[in-house]
């Protein structure tokens, strides 16, 4: 099943007129934010979108826009009191370690 | 995090048998490779490790110490280039992160198959956090394809990376420097023979970050782990104030009575913990609403509603109160946290809901320690 967490809260912005289609967005999406409608890409599935960055990264023609960040409240609480380096495989069971990414 | 530093203790000294680049190897030093290694290959350019395919009992006990949490960020594989099974210069090339537990899950599942690893420095970090810091990026693996000699040693130009690589490597700018084009892979290891076989090409499911009951569960114990200094703090200050109230009011010191209300006292406590880390996690889609702080809030509710009809029915109303303050708060704290474990959400609705949520959960946490305190008095 696929989860969407808070509405319309996220940065992700796609600009259809710099698209060329090539699908990439649609590829490295983990969440298939994206679908290809007439040969350029679309976003339909907003509210299902981590802000990985993923399309934006590699959009060759710059058609995405994302603020690319993590979603750990603990990783943005050590942040707002200025303790760094504490987050990703340390304290946190981190994202999708669990899922056996390589 | 983008320093040696960060990472002080390793299992062992580096070692020669796992080449790497030597700048970084006077501050970083790696696991032990002779356990997962399966002697040398010859190639065009140079000698190649091979590494085994299936997973030894060293490897096990390594999984279960990280997942605990014991010497977590110790557990490192030397960079460089790997071989598994027999490969020649048409085999494919994985590019991997340099975390243990993300190399073993990607060999684990390579049995038969004859190809090269790429294993990139992302300091000792998996993939999908290392591609988040960009650890996992377009510069290092640009580096690493240099080092290891890349182009000289496959007749090929392709490079497959896993998607979940993706936030830290431009795919394009890739091809441009280097002339290798980046193949996004499945996001599981378990489907790459799969996709290798049919000729690079992913299956819709295998694009799909899957987060099912159990990958909910093994998320957890790190999070326990976690829990357990502040709750041997939350028993001594409960045995502290029970001793004291005893003291004041002037009845005769005895401990085991001060253990019994300790205890009494502190188990919803232990409740509402287990509720917002476990209990929140396993049922996230099943609870209503988005915000996790939320679901957590609504589950601690349930439970202190329950335990105050229940057993806790004749307790006095002030450490009632404390319990309707607090459990419902430290649930919601506890599943808040879990963010950092699910696979969907955003940084933007994480600010969000903290913006809410953690303002709530002082005020009510810290009304319910005053009412806490004061009903050892009354
Ligand atoms: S990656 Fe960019 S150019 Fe390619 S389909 Fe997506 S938006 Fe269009
Ligand atoms: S930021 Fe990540 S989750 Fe959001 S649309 Fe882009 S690739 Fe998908």
């Amino acid at each position: 099943m696929k989860y969407r967490y808070l509405k319309d809260v996220v940065t992700l912005n796609l600009d259809q007129s710099k698209c060329n289609g090539c699908g990439l967005c649609l590829e490295v999406c983990p969440q298939q934010v994206f679908t290809i409608k007439e040969g350029l890409s679309s976003i339909t599935d907003r509210d299902a979108c981590m802000e990985c960055g993923a399309c934006a990264r590699n959009c060759a023609p710059g058609a995405i826009y994302v603020r690319p960040g993590v979603g750990c409240a603990y990783a943005v609480l050590m942040d707002k009191l200025g303790i760094k380096g504490k987050c990703c495989g340390d304290t946190c069971g981190c994202t999708l370690e669990g899922t056996s990414d390589y | 995090m983008n320093d040696g530093r960060d990472l002080p203790m390793y299992e062992s000294k580096a070692v020669s048998c796992c080449s790497s680049s030597p700048e970084q190897e006077e501050e970083i030093s790696y696991v032990n490779c002779e356990g997962f290694l399966a002697g040398t290959i010859e190639t065009a350019i140079d000698q190649v490790a091979r590494v085994k395919a299936e997973l030894t009992a060293s490897d096990k006990i390594g999984s279960f110490k990280a997942r605990w949490g014991v010497g977590r960020m110790s557990y490192a594989v030397a960079p460089g280039l790997y071989a598994v099974g027999n490969p020649t210069p048409e085999s494919p090339v994985l590019v991997s992160a340099n975390y243990k537990l993300s190399f073993d899950s990607l060999r684990k599942e390579l049995g038969g198959l004859d190809l090269w690893i790429l294993v990139i420095n992302t300091k000792g970090i998996n993939v999908w956090c290392a591609a988040g810091k960009g650890t996992f990026g377009t510069a290092e693996i640009l580096r690493m394809v240099a080092e290891t000699k890349l182009p000289a040693l496959v007749s090929h130009r392709k490079l497959i990376l896993p998607q979940l690589g993706a936030p830290g490597v431009a795919a394009h700018r890739v091809k441009a420097e280097s002339g290798f084009r980046v193949i996004y892979g499945p996001v599981r290891a378990g489907d790459l023979p799969a996709f290798l076989k049919n000729d690079c090409k992913a299956e819709p499911e295998m694009r799909r970050t899957t987060f099912t009951f159990l990958n909910r569960l093994v998320l957890t114990p790190v999070e326990i782990v976690g829990l357990l200094k502040p709750l041997a703090g939350l028993t001594l200050a409960i045995f502290l104030l029970s001793s004291t109230a005893l003291l004041v009011g002037g009845d005769q010191y005895r401990l085991l009575a001060v253990i019994a209300q300790t205890a009494q006292i502190l188990v919803p406590f232990i409740l509402a913990a287990l509720t917002g880390a476990v209990l929140a996690p396993a049922l996230l889609p099943y609870i209503p609403g988005r915000a996790l702080a939320w679901k957590g809030w609504v589950l601690g509710m349930v439970l202190a509603v329950i335990l105050l009809v229940g057993a806790y029915s004749n307790t006095s109303w002030l450490l009632k109160s404390a319990y309707l303050l607090a459990l419902p708060a430290i649930a919601s704290f506890l599943s808040l946290n879990f963010t950092g474990s699910t696979t969907y959400t955003s940084l933007s609705g994480v600010v969000k809901e903290m913006g809410v949520a953690l303002p709530v959960m002082i005020i009510s946490a810290s009304l319910g320690a005053v009412a806490l305190i004061v009903s050892f008095f009354i």
